[in-house]
């Protein structure tokens, strides 16, 4: 059914929807509406959770780690800071394969503090063996929830889900989303049944200490996992669709008029929403421009970039992250990409847009598209103001 | 003595290690409906190295300061499954892991009021990277970041007083106990799990490495720490004191003569009578002395 929700609240409503045993969470603007709406759902009754309060992110995440590690389905959700500070924990969850969940509601990394939304947060966390998948929208936000714990807890796969949804932008906003019906979830989503847990009935041991001679074996594991998973997803989508008619194809990416597109700008969020718009009035002058939308970071789908993009002349990558002093995170897959392949664009430029919660617009995009007419450019910042650039700040 | 299921011998601690009978005592008081999350350290090492563990019991260890959140996880995942009234959890670390770097979420489990047992190791330093100074390591102690020298007599400050912060918190349960007494370990791991709510133990466990003493000087070491007034051994119920070990008080100097990370205090009575200091005021705080 159809509502008209403010995305956190869909997030704490699917989430619910799920069933988790455990939750755990520290408040870090803008996730909060999410756990608070949690914590009030607990709170009337109808949802026999256990809500676990604690005194910082790197213990939510812990806690939901203990609550996996014991078999029951568990949730946290974070931002920013709050990411960077259970970073230790986030890593350890993917090495003892535990299926955990998270949000997160994608904000800017300090300093300067800034609680507005870029993405750097959870694309500095891309080398911990979660998944990463970007929502453009809340129906996606809520799905793709769904979607998380589907794949976490397939016995192929066994590794957490990070669900990153826009600060703000997506969770403060209002849209109008099919909320999942409880009976639909319940027949895609079983409940949750681990091989192995902490039960004294069947004693184990978890997170053993392993020397040169064991410890590389269980890295190159969770790298296979990732590199099969890209399939899973394919799977995963189109069970999705029978349950609630709803077609993410393969989860990987999105191709919005590529078919002819000589110019194409690769991104991923709630930006393409609007870059969506720009290639519609462009397209509409006649101009042959598309959109490749990232829609699946990790595991990175090369092949379906390269597949999505082998007629292209131009692309122009825009990232809503920097990495200092190196090209941008999105911008670096996409030139690896095509490596070495006979077929590809002859012009890979790379843009930055949106840090700290600076605006996109519909004039950012096409000057976008209009930069890449001419030389290749490499983490080129759009829309930054020249009068703060001014010498009193420099020599 | 016999191979216990619980925790199986094989293990590779050094030999005289007092932790490794400390944690023996306490899961077999603790028994086999236990759960236990362990911090990084000493006994996480010498317990668990792939493919091998000496843990007859559910046993999981994350990282380095985490075991109290981890084990919270735990406790709230079997409230939901309907089993925590039949499964202890115990969450458990040396001293580094408890007073220091994992106090945060040490004080999050107590206030949130879990049901778990924390029990705190205390070697009185960082013995697994090789004797660096922490939070419980004694007053003027020769370890490797706080070493004697001519401008110092070792760490420059007293223990922190954890039994204190962890009582602080209002829990029901807080106790001291110690390697050299492992009877009396049993005892106060039994009445812990009788207790609901969260409970805090800390035992003193000597480590001939860090503490240089012979191997087979491990039981009088740790007597004699408890003798001199200086690891003194108490019970806290509900906030109120309810039985210390009664001593004949003997001379810190015989304990700290057993050492070598003393070695340095021995012809300086100034800094002895320092330490004696502290002996003496734990006699009186915790009404320690025995009668006549």
């Amino acid at each position: 059914m159809k509502e008209f929700l403010e995305g956190s609240h869909a997030i704490a409503e699917v989430i619910k929807s799920c069933k988790p045993g455990v939750i755990s969470a520290y408040p870090i603007t803008p996730q909060t509406h999410i756990v608070e709406d949690l914590a009030q759902m607990v709170s009337d009754g109808q949802l026999k959770s256990q809500f676990v309060n604690v005194e910082s992110e790197h213990s939510a995440a812990s806690v939901v780690l203990g609550g996996s590690a014991t078999g029951v389905r568990v949730y946290t959700a974070t931002s920013s800071q709050g990411l960077f500070y259970m970073q230790e924990v986030v890593f350890n969850i993917a090495g003892m394969r535990l299926p955990v969940v998270m949000t997160c509601a994608n904000r800017a990394i300090s300093a300067p503090i800034n609680i507005w939304n870029d993405q750097q947060d959870s694309i500095s966390l891309r080398d911990a063996g979660w998944f990463q998948v970007y929502a453009e929208n809340n129906q996606e936000a809520v799905d793709f929830h769904l979607i998380g714990y589907r794949l976490a807890e397939d016995k192929r796969v066994m590794l957490p889900v990070m669900v990153c949804m826009d600060g703000f932008i997506l969770t403060h906003g209002m849209e109008a989303v099919d909320m999942p019906e409880q009976e639909k979830v319940d027949k895609f989503l079983p409940r949750y049944n681990p091989l192995y847990k902490l039960d004294p009935a069947q004693p184990v041991s978890m997170g053993l200490l392993a020397d040169p001679d064991y410890y590389m074996e269980t890295r190159f594991a969770i790298q296979e996992t990732m590199k099969e998973s890209l399939g899973y997803l394919s799977d995963i989508s189109r069970e999705f669709n029978s349950v609630f008619g709803r077609d993410y194809k393969d989860l990987l990416v999105e191709e919005y008029q590529l078919k002819d597109a000589e110019k194409v700008i690769v991104a991923m969020g709630s930006v393409c929403g609007t870059i969506k718009e720009a290639v519609d009035e462009q397209r509409a002058k006649g101009k042959k421009v598309g959109l490749l939308r990232i829609i699946t970071y990790r595991p990175f789908p090369y092949a379906r970039v390269c597949e999505a993009l082998k007629n292209a002349a131009k692309v122009a990558v825009l990232d809503k992250a920097v990495s200092l002093g190196a090209y941008a995170p999105i911008a670096v897959e996409v030139k690896a990409a095509f490596y070495g392949k006979k077929q590809g664009p002859k012009m890979i430029s790379s843009f930055v847009a949106g840090l700290g919660g600076r605006d996109i617009t519909l004039e950012t995009v096409h000057e976008i598209f209009r930069r890449l007419s001419t030389k290749e450019v490499n983490s080129d910042f759009v829309d930054l103001k020249p009068e703060l650039l001014k010498e009193e700040y420099g020599e | 003595m016999e191979n216990s299921p619980l925790f199986k011998s094989g293990h590779t601690a050094c030999a005289g290690c007092g932790q490794a009978i400390a944690a023996r005592m306490v899961i077999e008081a603790a028994g086999a409906n236990t759960i236990i999350a362990n911090n990084t350290g000493c006994l996480e090492v010498f317990t668990t190295k792939y493919p091998e563990t000496a843990w007859g019991v559910p046993w999981i260890h994350s990282l380095f300061e985490n075991s109290a959140a981890v084990a919270s996880g735990i406790e709230a995942a079997l409230k939901y499954l309907g089993k925590k009234e039949n499964i202890n959890v115990i969450a458990q670390g040396g001293d580094g892991s408890t007073a220091d770097i994992g106090l945060q979420a040490l004080s999050g489990m107590l206030e949130r009021g879990h049901d778990i047992l924390y029990v705190c190791y205390d070697n009185e330093a960082y013995m697994n990277t090789g004797v660096q100074r922490s939070g419980l390591t004694p007053f003027d102690t020769n370890t490797t970041t706080s070493p004697s020298g001519s401008q110092s007599s070792g760490n420059i400050r007293p223990k922190k007083p954890m039994p204190e912060i962890a009582l602080a918190h209002g829990i029901p349960y807080v106790a001291t106990a110690s390697a050299g007494l492992p009877q009396d370990i049993q005892r106060k791991v039994k009445k812990a799990i009788s207790i609901k709510g969260p409970k805090y133990i800390q035992i003193h466990v000597p480590c001939p490495l860090g503490w240089r003493h012979e191997t087979d000087q491990m039981l009088p070491v740790a007597k004699l720490a408890v003798d001199c007034g200086l690891y003194p051994l108490f019970e806290y119920e509900n906030g109120v004191l309810t039985g210390q070990k009664k001593i004949v008080p003997k001379p810190v100097e015989e304990y700290l003569k057993a050492q070598g990370r003393f070695k340095h205090l021995l012809n300086n009575p100034e800094e002895i009578k320092k330490v004696q200091d502290i002996a003496d005021n734990n006699i009186m705080k915790y009404n320690l002395k025995a009668q006549a």
